[in-house]
């Protein structure tokens, strides 16, 4: 047992455990307590509503949190170049989902996105989103490394048709999110700003023609402008439940407007956070988030490997956006968007697809034997002055 | 071996790029992150304005707002009160049931648990509702609690209620016509809802009205009982305090539930008594009479020939009771004998009758504190045989409300009476105008006593002989009057009434009963007239009313009675008898 967690301990967990970022660690499991908390106060009344048991939702998103937690574990303990490797995997795998969901994908609510795996509905599209950003990194660094090979162009291609199968089903969240990843990654990359700012005006104009193409996104940004135009009645229930909640809050399950509201569950939950919690715990689930965010962009500040800040830096983007866009919609900051909330939403494909990224990026921000020796290095430097010795 | 490539020139150009990109990468990354913790901020800012800054807990300025505006929204509507303070009318707080059609999660279910709720509504009008645009529809009002509590076990969200008040009438159809009616908004629709609208609606004090339920169930029992016996299409009454004008029954038959109404019924909706306006007949003798000893000087023992009827133009005026002989002015009364009408009004002449009857307030639409009042119908041209029908109330129609005032200030003290359904009080009379009008002498002290003694010689030896109760001196006038239709008079269709007073030496009380169109029956020997339909009415009205009013009943001896010193003036049956034998022996 000492030996466990003795700095000398060379074992693979031993080695883990003094490599990874304990900081972002502790704040991921902080939200998944929070999911658990939240999901069994809000997700009661949507049971019942739908004519399930009320612990339904409760049940499943446990038992998808068990093998959600061991995936985490078992990626954070890949190297990056497994990273890479397990995300390539599941990229290919991802695509090709996406393309048979649109042939066989259950409807659910006016979109085709789903495909039924052992019970549950597996959503292809929140795959997509880490094993691309790895993917994109990777083919993007290669190219700096490399020269004469095309990542970029690679990358390129590969997003125009995950944007276009996507645009498909339709999804637009996840098309939203995807453009995020890019963009960051390609900015981040050093892309002349021009480039980036050609993508911020196409991705413009792509919300503005999907305002015109897809009626829904159209009324919904309607609403958002002017609230009067129509129905706004779930950012009405959920700005009611921050203003019920206060500062203490009403305590966990003592909330009301989650009997109202049809997404309480899932795409209004930090309405019900809000309401049950209050403003103060509230601001610490924010800043967990934004301490995710920081801690890990600062991480791999001291990186010298292209891939990894790139990766890194296009997950956390995902993380980052899907948290904010969420949070935004349930405070009307953003035209309502249903988006699940990372780690604490109920949604089995969601809390696999944010716990793979949270793995990968813990795997990432392990601190790496530096590969010049100019900046130094912390562990292979020490070994090699012991060696030395 | 992996260091040597690194000492190459391409070796050493990729390691320098390499790190170029790697600081314009950190460089943007502290970008990104900037970007990111501003967003995050900014959530944080909104979460909390909303929570706490606008927050319910801690920012009260909102809800009492919202309270306030109900508040004034559903201002209660002040209670009317009868002169005892029995309710007539108040407001009782009730729940009303409306659908948000776009929250209803569950249209046919809830329908469906609707339906069973109240019977009253079909299912598939409420799924229609449930179903269609907007934000608001009504489906059910004035939902009693029980009734609410089922709704709430439905618990669809989009289901809602308003909190309303509701317009209750303890006294249901009892004095319906005069307290009116409200919609289902709290606006007064007719009776003193409607006129004192205002005043009820700022719900600052109750309303008082003059009437006495006791007296309107009295009066009301009376006059459904004789247009059942007689079969009649409907009835009227009142009950006056002649020293005031205070009305204290007002029943107009048949008459509605203001909680249910039936607009399109209108014998049910229509007030006979105030806006009705009818021939009321030999009743109108009482203002003949009255005239002819205030103006033309006449003496009880004045003699008028009933003998043959009246040629006026190509009118004949006939008796219904007729002796066929010279009657006296207290035989013409107490029989009622057009004829002798006639000729009275020919001796006060048409200019000093009109005018006496204009100040009776007979030839215009009275003041009452409802609008529902008649103006009365005269001939478009008073000529003098209009005279001559109008001393026996024909040719002129009046609202039967109109004829007890003029009637009670010729009996009363001799002045001028107003009829008021609202109990003194001063800011409600200036508000209505009644302010403290001069005192209106129509006949003089004499003139009122003669009349009552008149009035009372008929109930003890004429038509008016069913009213009479033992111990309270009742005093009155029949009045049975064929309906004009179509400008002919019907002889099977009749406005039979009794207008009665008591007691008769100081009359402090009115008493009306008019049955409209009564059929005679078997108790009646087939009469229809007012001495078997109304008179006895009024006796049982007097009968059941006088000891609640405290009048004492006096039991004196006939030649004690008011009517006592115009015996002389009125032939005995054998006296008529003996007189007749002697024109047949002369023949």
């Amino acid at each position: 047992m000492s030996k466990l967690f003795s700095r000398t301990d060379q074992s693979v967990f031993g080695h883990w455990w003094w490599t990874v970022d304990r900081g972002l660690l502790a704040a991921y499991v902080a939200l998944v307590a929070f999911g658990v908390v939240l999901v069994t106060a809000a997700s009661p009344p949507v049971a019942e509503r739908i004519g399930l048991n009320e612990f339904h939702f409760i049940k499943r998103h446990l038992v998808v949190l068990v093998p959600s937690v061991i995936l985490t574990f078992g990626i954070s303990l890949l190297s990056p170049r497994n990273v890479w490797r397990f995300s390539s995997l599941m990229l290919i795998g991802s695509i090709l989902a996406l393309v048979y969901v649109l042939f066989v994908g259950t409807e659910i609510k006016g979109a085709q996105r789903w495909i039924p795996v052992l019970g549950f509905s597996l959503q292809p599209s929140e795959f997509v989103k880490p094993a691309f950003a790895v993917s994109a990194a990777w083919l993007i660094a290669r190219q700096k490394e490399t020269s004469g090979f095309a990542g970029g162009r690679i990358a390129a291609g590969l997003f125009g048709l995950i944007v276009l199968l996507l645009l498909l089903q339709p999804d637009l969240g996840m098309t939203v999110v995807t453009s995020c990843i890019y963009g960051a990654i390609i900015f981040m990359a050093g892309f002349p700003l021009w480039i980036v700012g050609i993508m911020v005006v196409a991705g413009a104009v792509g919300l503005v023609g999907s305002y015109f193409i897809f009626h829904h996104v159209q009324s919904r940004i309607d609403r958002f402008l002017d609230p009067s135009s129509g129905d706004s009645y779930q950012v009405q229930k959920s700005l009611e439940a921050f203003q019920n909640g206060g500062l203490f809050g009403t305590g966990p399950g003592q909330g009301t407007v989650k009997l109202s509201l049809p997404d309480a569950h899932a795409d209004f939950i930090f309405a019900v956070a809000g309401e049950e919690l209050g403003f103060l715990v509230t601001a610490t689930l924010v800043s967990i988030f934004a301490f995710i965010l920081l801690r890990g962009f600062n991480r791999i500040m001291d990186s010298n490997q292209m891939f990894i800040v790139l990766a890194t830096g296009g997950l956390l983007t995902m993380l980052g956006t899907q948290a904010l866009v969420h949070m935004g919609s349930s405070v009307s900051l953003l035209p309502a968007k249903g988006m699940t909330l990372p780690f604490i939403s109920y949604g089995g494909s969601s809390l696999l697809s944010v716990s793979i990224t949270m793995g990968m990026i813990l795997a990432l921000t392990r601190r790496q034997a530096k590969q010049t020796i100019a900046k130094g290095s912390t562990i292979r430097k020490k070994r090699l002055k012991a060696e030395s010795v | 071996m992996n260091r040597l490539p690194s000492f190459k020139r391409k070796s050493f150009r990729i390691q320098g790029a390499r790190n170029e990109a790697l600081d314009v990468a950190r460089g943007r990354v502290v970008l990104v992150s900037a970007c990111f913790a501003l967003a995050y901020i900014l959530v944080v800012a909104r979460v909390f304005d909303l929570s706490v800054i606008r927050g319910r807990l801690y920012n009260t300025g909102e809800p009492t707002e919202i309270v306030e505006m109900t508040a004034q929204e559903q201002a209660y509507r002040g209670d009317i009160l009868d002169r005892n303070g029995v309710i007539l009318a108040t407001s009782l707080e009730t729940a009303s049931l409306y659908a948000d059609p776009k929250l209803i999660i569950e249209p046919t279910e809830t329908a469906k648990a609707l339906a069973r709720i109240f019977p009253d509504l079909a299912y598939g009008d409420i799924l229609k509702s449930l179903q269609k645009g907007g934000r608001f529809v009504w489906l059910k009002r004035n939902l009693t609690p029980a009734e609410q509590y089922d709704v709430l076990q439905i618990g669809d969200p989009g289901l809602g209620f308003k909190t309303g008040r509701r317009r209750i009438y303890p006294n249901g159809d009892l004095a319906a016509h005069f307290v009116g009616y409200t919609d289902v908004d709290g606006r007064g629709l007719a009776g003193v809802e409607r006129s004192f609208n205002t005043y009820l609606a700022a719900g600052e004090q109750p309303l008082v009205m003059t009437l006495d339920v006791r007296m309107q169930h009295i009066l009301r029992r009376e006059i459904v009982k004789a247009v059942e016996n007689f079969t009649a299409k409907g009835g009227a009454g009142v009950i006056m305090d002649v020293t005031n004008g205070e009305v204290l029954a007002a029943v107009s038959y048949p008459d509605f539930d203001p909680h249910n109404l039936d607009v399109k019924n209108d014998a049910a909706m229509f007030n006979r008594l105030s806006l009705g306006t009818y021939e009321m007949g030999s009743t109108f003798k009482i203002f003949s009479t009255a005239a002819v000893l205030e103006l033309a000087g006449a003496e009880m023992s004045d003699k008028y020939d009933a003998r043959e009827p009246l040629q006026a133009g190509r009118f004949k005026i006939n008796d219904y009771h007729a002796e066929k002989r010279v009657l006296t002015l207290p035989e013409v009364f107490m029989y009622s004998s057009n004829i002798g009408s006639a000729l009275m009004g020919q001796k006060v002449g048409t200019e000093a009758l009109k005018a006496f009857y204009k100040d009776l307030g007979l030839m215009d639409k009275i003041k009452l504190e409802i609008d529902e009042v008649g103006r009365p119908i005269l001939p478009a041209v008073w000529r003098d045989v209009n005279t001559l029908t109008a001393s026996y109330g024909h040719g002129i129609a009046v609202t039967p409300l109109q004829m007890v005032a003029a009637a009670a200030s010729v009996v009363g003290d001799g002045t001028l009476v107003k009829p008021t359904l609202i109990k003194n009080n001063d800011e409600l009379l200036t508000q209505k105008g009644h302010t403290d009008e001069p005192v209106i002498r129509i006949v003089s002290p004499q003139t009122a006593h003669r009349m009552r003694q008149l009035m009372r010689l008929v109930v003890t030896d004429g038509t008016g002989g069913n009213a009479d109760v033992k111990g309270y001196r009742v005093g009155g006038k029949t009045g049975t009057a064929e309906k004009n239709i179509n400008g002919r008079y019907d002889r099977k269709k009749l406005i039979s009434s009794f207008l009665g007073f008591f007691p008769m030496e100081a009359p402090r009380y009115a008493v009306f009963v008019m049955v409209d169109e009564p059929k005679g029956n078997k108790k009646s020997y087939g009469y229809a007239t007012a001495g078997w339909v109304a008179a006895p009415a009024v006796g049982k009205v007097v009968e059941s009313m006088a000891p609640m009013v405290g009048i004492e009943p006096v039991m004196a001896a006939p030649e004690e009675d008011l009517s006592a010193s115009l015996k002389r003036y009125v032939k005995t049956e054998e006296e008529i008898k003996a007189e007749k034998a002697v024109q047949n022996a002369s023949y």
